[in-house]
């Protein structure tokens, strides 16, 4: 058989979304960041929002989101996203506005921005890639690291004396008036990715429909820094995060 | 007088607002000044943290309710830091925003400042300045001017620094800094102290201007993150750039934008220069204090000058060792502790004496304190 013959139009299973562009990604082989752009690239065309989104990238691993997802990209302070959204979705109601932050911006730094926007109930998707480090300086610890764990800066594992407990940002933020919808996702294989993007575009959807605030937590690996292979990160992340993190909705209304 | 015009507020009869469409006349603070400005500016969006004594900028605008008219956005943030970034967000998206705080609030709004220079964000920025440093006083000061001036936050960068010394001013100035800021992609400060924001004065309220449409933002500034369109690249507003090499030419097109600002708009004001034997330099409420220590010293045969920077950056280094010329010395007269008072030296090079009269904490000078610092210092 001919290749002609299969790459047929009729027989195409898959393709690559078009707002998902060919740079070549800074992200580690086994980091969870590619899949999720490539869903949101995905829901964005899928929703026809594409001229009409305006995403707000942070500091971390992910501040280079704007080469890969091709809509408008506004790049936040580090921990700031959630009130540079604010804005840009007040002032631009009608447009498509999420956030896109890692642990440590998002529950260390921008812990009062999030809190804060979400308790105002902004009509914004915050999309929250949890992997309990700082991935991009070098493997620090973050709010979310788990007890225990070891990271440069707790080289012996994290201890709650010194560097008190993993922060539940997500049951948090769901206890908030303002938030509408706050879910716990993950991107480790296929059944996961399909949840988690129908979550996604649920938070998307949401702040179109002026809901309030989304928080989409993704629970996620980080294998360089975790020192382990991508498949051990996986399984690692199964067994110690989702039984600090488990999956699922904290609030649908 | 290089005077600035009152704003380039043009009416519009497009605009279908309720309020009276021509210029008002009324008796009000610079603070009230600064909110009412901003709506007939057609600003779309303020973002504030309260604080003494600015509290009323956002006071007056939650008052007047400018969302049901105009459209315009008031948000009350959760801090100083968030307020700023705001802004950030709102001017990345090409919307005319602004943020007021005073001194201690100012200092955490630096890291958003340098993050808008280096996005090269126009907004605009007031601090009504109190005495410092840490919580300091809820009194007026200038003891800001080099924050504002010199950096603030970190990197190469300048903010447009326009210093009022009346209300008229605190109300003109919002339309010239967000022109300003938007003709050259660059954050504008007004940098007012206590006295002018909290004192009450008769102000013209120039005539309402419409906001601007998105069609008009995506023309004018194409740029702007108001959604991909598909004749255009995905817009990207950041500060970032890991290559030096394309930094570093990031940072020269910044510096070439502050050459052509430092050429076209410098703005200083002249008081009785002509014929006097010694020049005060002054600004602000300062500036103020200084026209009637001209009157005090007159009544006993001195003859002083006044020349007022109005633009702090770019700062009128020319004109002031022109005026200075054949003069018998300088009192630089400030809220704090000698900071201007560099900038008059650079710009007279030790061509005559040049001494400072301040006050620091909070106080504010009489005018013939004024008038015995020049005795004592150049007489």
């Amino acid at each position: 058989m001919d290749i002609n013959e299969i790459i047929k139009p009729e027989n195409l299973v898959y393709s690559k979304p078009t707002l998902l562009n060919d740079n070549t990604m800074h992200y580690c082989p086994g980091c969870s960041h590619g899949v999720v752009h490539k869903l949101i690239a995905e829901i964005v065309e899928e929703m026809g929002m594409t001229q009409d989104t305006i995403a707000v990238s942070p500091v971390g691993c992910a501040v280079f989101a704007y080469n890969y997802v091709d809509v408008d990209w506004i790049e936040a302070a580090h921990g700031r996203a959630p009130a540079v959204a604010t804005a840009a979705k007040r002032l631009n109601p009608n447009k498509l506005v999420f956030t896109y932050q890692g642990d440590g911006d998002l529950a260390a730094i921008g812990t009062a921005e999030t809190i804060h926007a979400c308790n105002r109930g902004e009509n914004i998707t915050i999309i929250f890639i949890n992997n309990g480090i700082y991935g991009m300086t070098g493997g620090q610890m973050a709010p979310t690291t788990l007890e225990g764990m070891v990271t440069a800066t707790c080289p012996y594992g994290r201890t709650p004396e010194l560097n008190g407990y993993p922060l539940h940002i997500s049951e948090l933020v769901a206890k908030l008036a303002g938030a509408c919808y706050v879910t716990r996702q993950s991107v480790h294989n296929v059944a996961a990715i399909r949840k988690a993007k129908k979550a996604i575009r649920q938070g998307f959807e949401n702040s179109m429909a002026k809901k309030g605030t989304s928080l989409i937590e993704i629970v996620s690996t980080c294998n360089t820094g975790w020192k382990m292979s991508p498949d051990k990160a996986n399984a690692w992340m199964e067994e110690h995060m989702f039984a600090e993190y488990p999956m699922g909705d904290l609030k649908n209304v | 007088m290089n005077a600035c015009a009152p704003g380039k507020m043009q009416y519009n009869d497009n605009y279908k607002g309720k309020h009276n469409m021509s210029e008002e006349v009324k008796l009000m603070k610079g603070n009230e000044a600064i909110a009412h400005a901003a709506i007939r500016y057609g600003a779309d969006g303020y973002f504030g943290y309260p604080i003494t004594p600015q509290s009323e900028v956002m006071e007056t605008l939650m008052a007047l309710k400018p969302w049901e008219d105009t459209g315009m956005v008031v948000l009350q943030a959760e801090s100083e830091v968030a307020a700023i970034n705001m802004v950030y967000g709102g001017a990345s998206c090409g919307k005319a925003v602004m943020t007021s705080s005073s001194s201690p609030g100012v200092s955490l709004k630096q890291e958003g400042i340098s993050y808008c220079a280096g996005a090269e964000l126009p907004c605009l920025v007031v601090n009504v300045m109190r005495g410092g440093p840490g919580l300091g006083t809820i009194q007026p000061s200038q003891a800001d001017y080099f924050q504002a001036t010199k950096g603030g936050g970190h990197g190469d960068y300048h903010l447009i620094v326009l210093a009022p010394a009346s209300v008229q001013e605190m109300a003109d100035f919002v339309g010239l800094g967000f022109d300003l800021a938007f003709k050259y992609r660059n954050p504008a400060m007004i940098l007012a102290d206590g006295v002018i924001g909290q004192m009450m004065e008769k102000v013209v309220l120039p005539p309402y201007r419409p906001r601007r449409t998105e069609e008009e933002i995506r023309k004018t500034m194409p740029w702007a993150t108001q959604g991909r369109t598909p004749d255009r690249e995905r817009n990207v507003i950041t500060s970032l750039e890991l290559d030096p090499a394309i930094m570093e030419q990031r940072n020269i097109k910044l510096q070439a934008t502050y050459r052509r600002i430092e050429e076209n708009e410098i703005r200083y004001e002249k008081l009785n220069c002509e014929g006097a034997d010694y020049l005060m330099v002054a600004f602000g409420s300062m500036a103020r204090i200084c026209q009637k220590t001209i009157e005090l010293a007159a009544a006993e045969g001195i003859k002083l000058g006044l020349l007022r920077p109005i633009t702090l950056w770019p700062f009128p280094y020319a004109a002031i060792n022109e005026t200075a010329k054949g003069k018998k010395g300088v009192l630089v007269a400030e809220l704090n502790a000698g900071q201007m008072i560099e900038d008059v030296k650079l710009a007279v090079n030790c061509s005559l004496p040049v001494e400072h009269f301040g006050r620091l904490g909070g106080i504010v000078p009489s005018p013939d304190e004024v008038l015995a610092a020049i005795k004592e210092k150049l007489m």
